[in-house]
């Protein structure tokens, strides 16, 4: 017999506070297909916030829980490295035989910070304010050719099609083709271990040197025209990144169209579930929609749509009052310090109008911090603008299919029904 | 009390009383002036309460740690008078102390 939401809840809760400390391992995929983790995370904070566990997929590793712990790894990357030669970034190791995908995220400064800075100017203000007219003209006709009195998946319909539109922009990426973003998006964290619907390695390593080619035909017929405003034509004709190796070239493909893709995506999804669960919220909303600058940063927090990024220690050091040893795992549970009370007051509620709204660690800190937040936000923006001028309900009519991943936080499925 | 003065990149001047101690994005977040976010609540984590300050006060400051300087190298017009405001702590050598703000934080 299946479980009901909150059955499946209860359980977790007693089990997450009944476990041997030294047992508790939340990189377990079922917490996250559940949406149970935050129970071990709880019970983390409060008596091991700095935490070590053998997880069976992924080895030894240090959980980091709390709000102001995570900040401490994150902005000293002299320590704590995100380098891909060190392990990089998630929690999971390259498979073995796979060469470890080379991106800028990935990189310890100074490589980092030349190849981060060749990208940066797409997200500049000046480019923001540009972007701003087209996605709203986008985000108008997905939404008026929603169905009605008829259920759909929210998750297809609207949230990968409106991000999927915006990454063929930013890469000027041929319109028609634009599927292949997301599927090159979802392959590139898929990973089998984890997940036995995903696809094997060598799907996976045919279908991210399929991307790679596609995207060499791009560089080729843009890297001798004059520099456009597109990502691949600021790599292109940039000196840093123009010569970058195989590797780097497909790495950082990966980065950005995961970086553009996921994140926004999951954060469309979970602020409509988030508003479904908490209904007094949406009606702040609906009667006050200049609270919705504030909403997104909440929806960004809440959902926290990657939930961990992982360092590497260069060096004995301590933290929370542990010994980590040069060369250990950590990995920073944002999804946990979004979630810290200390930090973040009544940090177990959603809250449109939250004091400080902008204080999450979504986004992460210090030299890595995502370099696309605020075309995110103001992708969530026009999307709720343009919800609240066209539908005062939108149900939620099943429990929404979630990811089975410790790394991205997201949803395949959310079925909604707006009223004819 | 001491006074800043807050100028929007749209040329908006909006000036505010905050007290010896105080650093320049919180006494800008209290007061709701526009254009400084603050993300990482004043920890130089980010780079969200960027700001060119005026001279004379410019060389009025201290030096900037390395943090500082990394993190404001992530910014999209930094200029030779570029701070954080979170790293302003507010003096009597500062009073009247006058920033620009940049485009857009980042």
């Amino acid at each position: 017999m299946k479980l009901s939401h909150a059955e499946i809840q209860a359980a977790a809760r007693a089990d997450a506070f009944a476990l041997p400390i030294e047992q508790i391992d939340p990189a377990t995929a079922d917490y996250f297909e559940n949406d149970t983790v935050g129970h071990y995370f709880e019970r983390l904070r409060r008596d091991d916030p700095v935490h070590h566990a053998h997880s069976p997929l992924f080895g030894p590793y240090w959980s980091v829980t709390r709000f102001q712990d995570i900040m401490q790894v994150d902005t000293n990357h002299g320590i704590f490295s995100s380098d891909w030669t060190q392990g990089g970034i998630a929690i999971s190791e390259p498979p073995p035989g796979e060469a470890p995908l080379q991106m800028f995220i990935a990189m310890d400064p100074p490589r980092h910070d030349v190849q981060r800075k060749a990208v940066q100017p797409i997200v500049a203000p000046g480019n923001l304010a540009n972007m701003q007219t087209l996605i709203r003209e986008r985000t108008c006709k997905v939404l008026d050719g929603l169905p009605r009195g008829e259920s759909f998946n929210w998750v297809q319909h609207v949230s990968i099609e409106l991000t999927t539109l915006m990454l063929a922009t930013l890469f000027d990426f041929p319109l028609e083709d634009r599927h292949l973003l997301t599927q090159w998006s979802d392959v590139a964290t898929a990973n089998k271990d984890v997940d036995p619907k995903a696809p094997t390695r060598e799907e996976r390593m045919a279908e991210l040197h399929k991307m790679a080619a596609y995207f060499t035909r791009l560089w080729n017929e843009r890297v001798n025209a004059s520099p456009g405003s597109d990502l691949i034509s600021m790599m292109a004709h940039n000196p840093e990144t123009r010569n970058m190796t195989p590797q780097e070239f497909m790495g950082n493909l990966v980065l950005l169209i995961v970086g553009g893709n996921d994140t926004t995506r999951n954060s469309m999804t979970g602020g409509l579930l988030a508003l479904h669960h908490n209904p007094a919220e949406w009606d702040k909303l609906r009667q006050d929609p200049s609270l919705i600058d504030n909403m997104v940063s909440e929806i960004i927090r809440w959902q926290t749509p990657l939930a961990h990024m992982r360092r590497t220690a260069l060096q004995d050091t301590e933290l929370g009052g542990k010994h980590i040893k040069k060369g250990d795992k950590v990995v920073m549970w944002y999804l946990s310090g979004n979630r810290d009370e200390e930090a973040i007051p009544h940090a177990s509620q959603f809250i449109i109008d939250r004091p400080r709204a902008r204080q999450h660690l979504s986004f992460g800190f210090g030299i890595h911090r995502c370099v696309g937040n605020r075309l995110a936000e103001m992708q969530l923006r026009i999307l709720w603008e343009e919800i609240h001028k066209r539908f005062p309900v939108i149900e939620v009519v099943s429990d929404p299919v979630r990811v089975r991943s410790s790394f991205v936080r997201g949803f395949t499925e959310l079925m909604v029904r707006i009223p004819a | 009390m001491s006074q800043v003065h807050f100028i929007s990149f749209d040329g908006v001047r909006r000036s505010i009383e905050t007290r010896i101690g105080e650093n320049l994005m919180r006494a800008a977040t209290d007061n709701a002036v526009p254009g400084i976010d603050g993300d990482c609540g004043g920890q130089c984590a980010c780079a969200t309460c960027h700001v060119f300050v005026s001279a004379p006060w410019a060389e009025r400051l201290p030096v900037m740690q390395t943090k500082e300087h990394e993190i404001l190298d992530f910014t999209n017009e930094r200029r030779k008078t570029s701070r954080l405001a979170c790293q302003i702590i507010m003096t009597p050598e500062l009073e009247g102390i006058e920033v620009h703000m940049p485009e857009g934080q980042h």
